[in-house]
């Protein structure tokens, strides 16, 4: 099952960056190699398996631009299941920016009305720290009332924090079709193993795909800081030439595992109940593994 | 294969000695090293300082103010030390400024240059400030730290390295210092190279040093493992390691796993943790968190590398924490490996305590000696 994920926005603006290190294990600072994209980048990625992401990275100049509103029209703007319009913070020329975005809209609304947008205010590390929520407020208002009548989804983002990992896992989540069965079946297991928490994670991205919490946590960002910090573990793992299998930690007051679940996925349980042996934990693991994969298969079947 | 560590460690009541012995000449006074960081203004000195001790992201370090006074730190540790930031504009050789106060002192300077920069004019400072300290306290350990090297070639950056160290070392020996021990390190505050050129520098600074590597030896050779580091858990500065040669992909995985653990723990841990994300000072946090002992020494975590290796990590204390790299064949005997540990632990733990001890003896005969004279 293939679903056309459209990444638009002012060249400049970051697309190329994000896309890089969430599916093709950049770090964030070898981006800045990254030359300007031309044209229209195709990139195919295998998500959880039988989902492909065909990712359309549109090069922003303006002659690029323009192009994609005239003559490649339809080609671009058909068939779209999710638009990611990137906006860069420090932008000299919003009225610009916004321009092409509408444009952009009216191109989506006509050629695949189904579409889920997002926008993504890009760059705000160079925003200081004080200032960035109110900086987001304000042109989240503005892009509510210019989005008129779509719906959107917006999101801070900075290539240089776990900001990254929350609004694509939010976008990835919305394109997942059997979310809903995953999520049951991995609240049913973290009933068994009678764990504060069980995440599932996509194998390579590190995304977060669904999650179960029976125990309140106050942060609430924990989940894209940890996919960020096992990626960034993960890659200095393959520095040193070796390949990350799995974790354990335990800490005087709770124990987490990091383990394999099935070919394309990864679970974290979290127990904090220390009387509960780490071996009976890892073996719930390994037989869910089969039970999981199945719910894969059967989905493929579908 | 992993054997009890029991004998060796039985028999060790002499390696552990000669620990104590050779203390800090002075303990009745402030004891602590004291590390002295210096250079031009702009060549990075606070960001170092705010990098490795107080776990700053390196891409906020932009937003830091230029250091206008002399920043004074207590880092309480393994060792307790001080931390001096200078600010580079200062000139400390105005007559006002005491050098035998700052210099006086057992300790390390640090001496940073900007490698992106033209450095002659650091290279002056440089000579300046050691012929000067020197002459104060010829037992100050001088580290020059050529910094900013990750925008470098591999080829450039040991072109520079050679090209500074030849004309300090000339520049010295003109002025008959050629005794004087200088180290030089290529550093960066976007990789490891930062912790690991303080890690050398703190190393020479642990009168301890030969009895930590005697034990980790003893603990590699017993429980087979490859490589072990002990590191300071805040700093992620490895204070010593077995004597098999550091390689340098070892260690950073080693501390990044370090990173990943406490990260991770912090989400999840109900308690408030050992490390500091905000800028508050490490004295004022570990004054407030007297309780973290446990935490950090129960930990006990391990990673799974796809080469058939394990890395290991044991909580040794509230600041130190063992990491080991194992075959994962060896880790099948579980239980004797942690056995092990527990006896490390207990040894390292003797070595600190000889120390207070020797401390606290000297102290009280002090005291019994003023009273002789009144």
């Amino acid at each position: 099952m293939s679903k056309k994920v459209l990444l638009m926005g002012k060249s400049g603006s970051g697309k190329t960056s994000m896309r890089s290190i969430i599916f093709h294990n950049y770090v964030a600072k070898d981006t800045r190699r990254l030359g300007a994209t031309i044209d229209v980048e195709n990139s195919r990625v295998r998500f959880l398996g039988n989902l492909v992401l065909n990712l359309w990275d549109c090069g922003g100049q303006d002659m690029f631009m323009e192009n994609y509103f005239a003559s490649q029209r339809e080609h671009i703007f058909r068939n779209v299941e999710v638009l990611i319009y990137v906006f860069d913070v420090e932008s000299r020329d919003i009225e610009k920016d916004m321009h092409y975005y509408q444009d952009c809209l009216e191109a989506i609304l006509v050629n695949s009305k189904n579409a889920k947008v997002f926008c993504l205010i890009h760059k705000m590390d160079l925003v200081q720290e004080e200032m960035r929520h109110r900086v987001f407020e304000a042109r989240l208002n503005e892009l509510n009332t210019r989005s008129e009548p779509v719906k959107i989804t917006a999101f801070a983002t900075s290539i240089w924090d776990e900001s990254l990992y929350k609004a694509w896992s939010s976008i990835v989540h919305s394109l997942i079709p059997n979310v809903k069965l995953l999520e049951s079946h991995l609240q049913n297991f973290a009933t068994i193993c009678e764990a504060d928490e069980a995440v599932l994670f996509e194998r390579t991205t590190f995304l977060v795909i669904s999650h179960c919490t029976k125990m309140d946590n106050t942060d609430i960002h924990r989940f894209s800081k940890i996919s960020n910090y096992i990626k960034l573990f993960k890659m200095s793992c393959s520095r040193a030439q070796a390949q990350f299998k799995s974790m354990e930690i335990r800490q005087a007051d709770f124990a987490a595992f990091i383990d394999v679940l099935t070919a394309n996925t990864y679970v974290m349980v979290i127990m904090s109940d220390l009387s509960i042996e780490p071996s009976a934990t890892k073996m719930n693991i390994s037989v869910a593994r089969k039970h999981f994969e199945k719910l894969e298969v059967s989905h493929i079947a579908r | 294969m992993p054997q009890s560590l029991d004998d060796q460690y039985s028999l060790g009541d002499s390696i552990v000695d000669m620990g104590g012995g050779d203390g800090i000449d002075d303990p009745v006074q402030d004891n602590r090293p004291r590390i002295l960081i210096m250079g031009l203004r702009r060549s990075g000195k606070s960001s170092i300082q705010k990098v490795v001790f107080h776990s700053m992201n390196a891409n906020d370090t932009l937003f830091l103010e230029s250091t206008n006074i002399i920043i004074k730190e207590d880092f309480q540790s393994f060792i307790d030390f001080h931390v001096w930031d200078f600010p580079g504009q200062l000139d400390f050789f105005d007559p006002t400024f005491d050098t035998n106060a700052i210099f006086g002192e057992y300790g390390a300077l640090i001496f940073v240059i900007d490698a992106q920069d033209d450095y002659m004019e650091a290279l002056t400072r440089l000579h300046d400030t050691v012929t000067r300290a020197y002459r104060v306290n010829p037992n100050l350990f001088f580290e020059v730290f050529i910094h900013k090297v990750d925008a470098l070639s591999d080829e450039y950056k040991i072109e520079t390295q050679r090209d500074i160290h030849q004309r300090t070392t000339d520049e010295l020996a003109d002025f008959g210092l050629e005794k004087v021990s200088l180290g030089f390190h290529l550093t960066s505050i976007y990789d490891r190279s930062i912790f690991e050129a303080f890690s050398k520098v703190i190393q020479k600074l642990i009168p301890q040093l030969p009895t930590l590597e005697n034990l980790l030896n003893i603990l590699c050779a017993n429980s087979g493992i490859e490589k072990a580091f002990l590191f300071d858990i805040n700093s992620k500065i490895y204070i010593a390691t077995d004597s098999s040669p550091v390689d340098i992909q070892s260690y950073e995985i080693c501390s990044e796993m370090i990173d990943v653990i406490f990260d991770i723990s912090e989400i999840y841990s109900k308690r408030t943790s050992t490390r500091n994300d905000s800028g508050m000072s490490q004295s004022i946090k570990s004054a407030i968190q007297p309780t973290t002992d446990e935490t950090a020494s129960d930990a006990s975590s391990l990673v799974r590398l796809h080469n058939d290796m394990v890395l290991y990590l044991k909580g040794v204390n509230r600041f130190l924490a063992l990491v080991c790299l194992i075959p994962s064949d060896n880790l099948e005997k579980h239980g004797l490996i942690d056995y092990n540990f527990q006896c490390f632990k207990q040894a390292i733990t003797d070595v600190f305590d000889l120390k207070r001890l020797s401390i606290e003896r000297r102290l009280e005969e002090d005291i019994d000696d003023d009273d002789i004279s009144i």
